[in-house]
């Protein structure tokens, strides 16, 4: 639009626009035309909003790549029929929440080891990160090597102590439990980063005001790090609850869902479905899982922000 | 300064603009090469398992030698799922090799054959098919695929030098199997070898007693694709379930059956520390080569069921050969000439040497050699006698894909047989109604 007004003179070349023609009471701050915006909109079209709307609509039919059949919500009721997706998403919101809280609470503790005066301290911050760098993949298969039962490092490590390991991945009751301790072990460097850069920025006159009224370190933690570092546990918590529900590299590399269907999450099953080659019906997974994403991450969002608000 | 920066981008536009043009003329003049050579190159593609690659590659050598104006050139594909996805991808967008080796029966019904598919009925190699492999690559009425390899059989292997020094004789009836496996762990030596770290392994006692099944039921087959029949309410099909569960709960199992491998189930059976293992002749070229005397110290018998009169042994097919649809004119003539020689003398011979066989060929004069493992001989010993029945997958193009995590249940004891069988049929629904058959809405 603006185009048609300014660039004849504006092309003209040396003249300078006049301050008068600068119409900020029409468009503050838009410097550009809106055709600027144009690229980013196509790219964000045609790679976001297009294959979305699609898979909504592939979600109501019986794909088969070349053909579809149009069967209304029957993929839906067909998908919360299936005995997995119970486990599933039971399992999904465990592995979740369990990730989530222990994220939180250990990438706080460390990171009030690792931002108070210890030796070492740079060091210990790259160990912590350290595992956020490898692949998923690898480490998956690397754990799933320690945890064998027989011959795994960390049994042999047990049975040296006179401790009897436990089929880590291969007992139903425990791999569920196992694959969430590696998620943890991935995972908590980065929520240890978020919580350092959270608690650096605390101006440091609330300490010296504490240590003044005589504060001890307890105090300092409880009246001073864990309130201003709230918008830092709300990141961390988003973040690691969102990864945590949609989880699947890891579980898929270290149990495939297994024994049987024990392990299985709703992203798991939605694997599963595509892999057998039906294809409308891991569609509409997919879009089940993204309303139960929706569904416990906006509220949660909202709430934790209003609270950061109320501060 | 507008004046001296400007021209920088313009040279990186006439380098892009350069690139794209070499780009696209070496794209174009590779496809008139191989046109203008008088011959026709042909993409072949094949999974990417151990003896896939080797029959391939002797194959594909043996026919390029023989100089018939068409050049073979392998690609190789993942195996299990993740082939199946290749296959099915590349075939809905146009993209598939010339010619491909995939899975006969359930699976190559799942590809849509009359949609994407050359029907090669015409071919004069078709007639000298057996019936039960022609009709795994048969949909509507045409024959879609040329065998590939050679079938294999799904039963027990045992190791003979243990059933010997306990006294034991091959079983014919389930009763007999549970008999000798409470003999053979009363020996300390494990009676049933189970893997469930390769899940697709738990699934033998379930699909190998197919034969049982077919000689109980005569036309459970056809029924079952019709929805009529099902697992979890069928006695004989429900027995395969049952006997997961009895040696599980028998405590027949290795102590590390649920984290346990393939390559650890061979070495058991072969070394005696197991003394029976359900499963697949295919794997028999993987244990000889890892344990050369179980060549002669492995043997192969049918699972058991009920009737020792039918005892007999499930046979499964050799994988086929296909011809895309996308596949057309001198491309096509050339595809149709290798499958001749591949379903000829020639390609029998390459078939036979090249890779140990597995059991019997699908092609009539293709013989086994003399020389092969004691469990093969065992399993062609059944098909000699005609005491084998094709394994379900070739006689309909129902299975569900969830049965291996349902028999890991079964056989840990987290779930009972009614259950898994129930849930199985459930799974099998979804493959029905994907197929669109009729009587499974």
């Amino acid at each position: 639009m603006t185009t048609t007004f300014e660039p004849a003179t504006s092309r003209e070349g040396p003249a300078p626009r006049p301050p008068g023609r600068i119409r900020s009471g029409v468009r503050a701050g838009a410097r550009y035309p809106y055709w600027f915006y144009l690229p980013a909109a196509v790219v964000y079209l045609v790679l976001f909003i297009v294959p979305t709307v699609v898979s909504f609509f592939f979600s109501l039919t019986r794909w088969r790549l070349i053909d579809w059949e149009f069967i209304g919500f029957e993929n839906f009721v067909m998908f919360f029929r299936e005995a997995a997706l119970v486990t599933g998403l039971v399992n999904t919101l465990i592995y979740g929440v369990l990730t989530s809280a222990a994220k939180v609470v250990l990438g706080l503790l460390l990171a009030v080891l690792l931002t108070s005066n210890i030796v070492g301290r740079d060091f210990l911050r790259s160990m912590v990160f350290f595992p956020v760098l490898v692949s998923t993949v690898g480490v998956g298969l690397t754990f799933e090597a320690l945890m064998d039962p027989f011959g795994g490092v960390i049994n042999n490590a047990l049975e040296a102590v006179g401790l009897p390991g436990p089929g880590w991945l291969t007992n139903p009751s425990y791999a569920l439990l196992s694959v969430a301790l590696v998620d943890i072990w991935k995972g908590v460097g980065l929520a240890t980063v978020i919580y350092i850069a959270g608690i650096v920025s605390i101006p440091r006159e609330y300490f010296e005001a504490a240590r003044v009224d005589g504060a001890s370190a307890w105090d300092n933690f409880r009246y001073i790090i864990l309130p201003l570092a709230r918008p830092a546990t709300t990141t961390v918590i988003i973040l690691s609850l969102i990864g945590g529900l949609r989880s699947f590299d890891l579980i898929w590399t270290m149990t495939g869902g297994g024994p049987g269907f024990t392990s299985d999450v709703i992203a798991s099953v939605i694997y599963k479905q595509y892999q057998a080659g039906f294809y409308g019906l891991s569609t509409a997974g997919n879009v089940v899982l993204f309303v139960v994403v929706t569904a416990i991450v906006v509220p949660l969002f909202w709430w934790l922000n209003r609270k950061e608000a109320e501060l | 300064m507008n004046g001296r920066t400007r021209p920088r981008p313009r040279r990186l536009a006439v380098l892009v603009g350069a690139a794209l043009l070499l780009s696209a003329c070496s794209a174009g003049s590779l496809g008139s090469s191989s046109d203008s050579g008088g011959g026709e190159t042909l993409d072949f593609l094949i999974g990417n398992d151990e003896s896939a690659v080797a029959l391939g590659e002797a194959l594909v050598e043996a026919f390029n030698a023989t100089n018939q104006g068409v050049t073979v050139t392998l690609e190789t594909r993942p195996g299990g799922s993740e082939g199946d996805n290749v296959v099915k991808t590349r075939l809905a967008t146009g993209d598939m090799a010339d010619v491909f080796q995939y899975n006969s029966g359930s699976l190559f019904q799942a590809l849509t054959p009359q949609q994407q598919l050359t029907p090669l009925t015409g071919e004069g190699w078709v007639s000298t098919l057996q019936d039960d492999f022609r009709s795994s690559v048969s949909a509507g009425g045409e024959v879609y695929g040329a065998p590939w390899g050679a079938s294999l059989g799904g039963g027990v292997l045992y190791n003979k030098p243990v059933y010997e020094r306990l006294g034991l004789s091959v079983p014919t009836t389930w009763a007999e199997f549970m008999a000798n496996s409470a003999a053979i762990k009363a020996a300390g030596i494990d009676p049933v070898v189970q893997t469930y770290g390769e899940t697709w392994t738990s699934q033998l006692l379930v699909l190998a007693d197919f034969h049982n099944v077919a000689a109980a039921e005569p036309g459970f087959a056809e029924q079952y694709t019709a929805g009529r029949v099902k697992y979890a309410t069928s006695a004989p099909a429900i027995k395969g379930f049952q006997h997961l569960q009895e040696v599980h709960e028998a405590g027949y199992q290795n102590v590390d059956f649920a984290s346990a491998e393939l390559e650890d189930g061979l070495r058991k059976v072969a070394t005696g520390e197991g003394a029976q293992y359900p499963m697949l002749t295919s794997t028999v070229i993987q244990m000889v080569a890892n344990n050369p005397e179980s060549a002669q110290d492995v043997g192969f018998f049918a699972l058991p069921g009920d009737d020792a009169a039918t005892n007999g042994a499930t046979q499964w097919l050799p994988a086929g050969i296909y011809v895309p649809q996308t596949t057309t004119g001198a491309k096509l003539e050339a595809a149709k000439t290798f499958l001749n020689w591949v379903t000829g003398p020639d390609g029998c011979e390459v078939a036979r040497t090249a890779v140990p066989p597995t059991g019997p060929f699908a092609t009539a004069g293709c013989e086994l050699p003399a020389d092969v493992p004691a469990a093969v001989a065992d399993f062609a010993g059944y098909v000699d006698d005609g005491r084998t029945s094709p394994a379900l997958e070739f006689l309909s193009p129902v299975k569900g894909p969830a049965l291996e995590q349902i028999t890991v249940e079964v056989g840990s004891g987290i779930r009972s047989a009614q259950d898994g069988a129930a849930l199985y049929d459930d799974d099998v629904r979804k493959q029905a109604q994907q197929l669109g058959l009729p009587g499974w809405d």
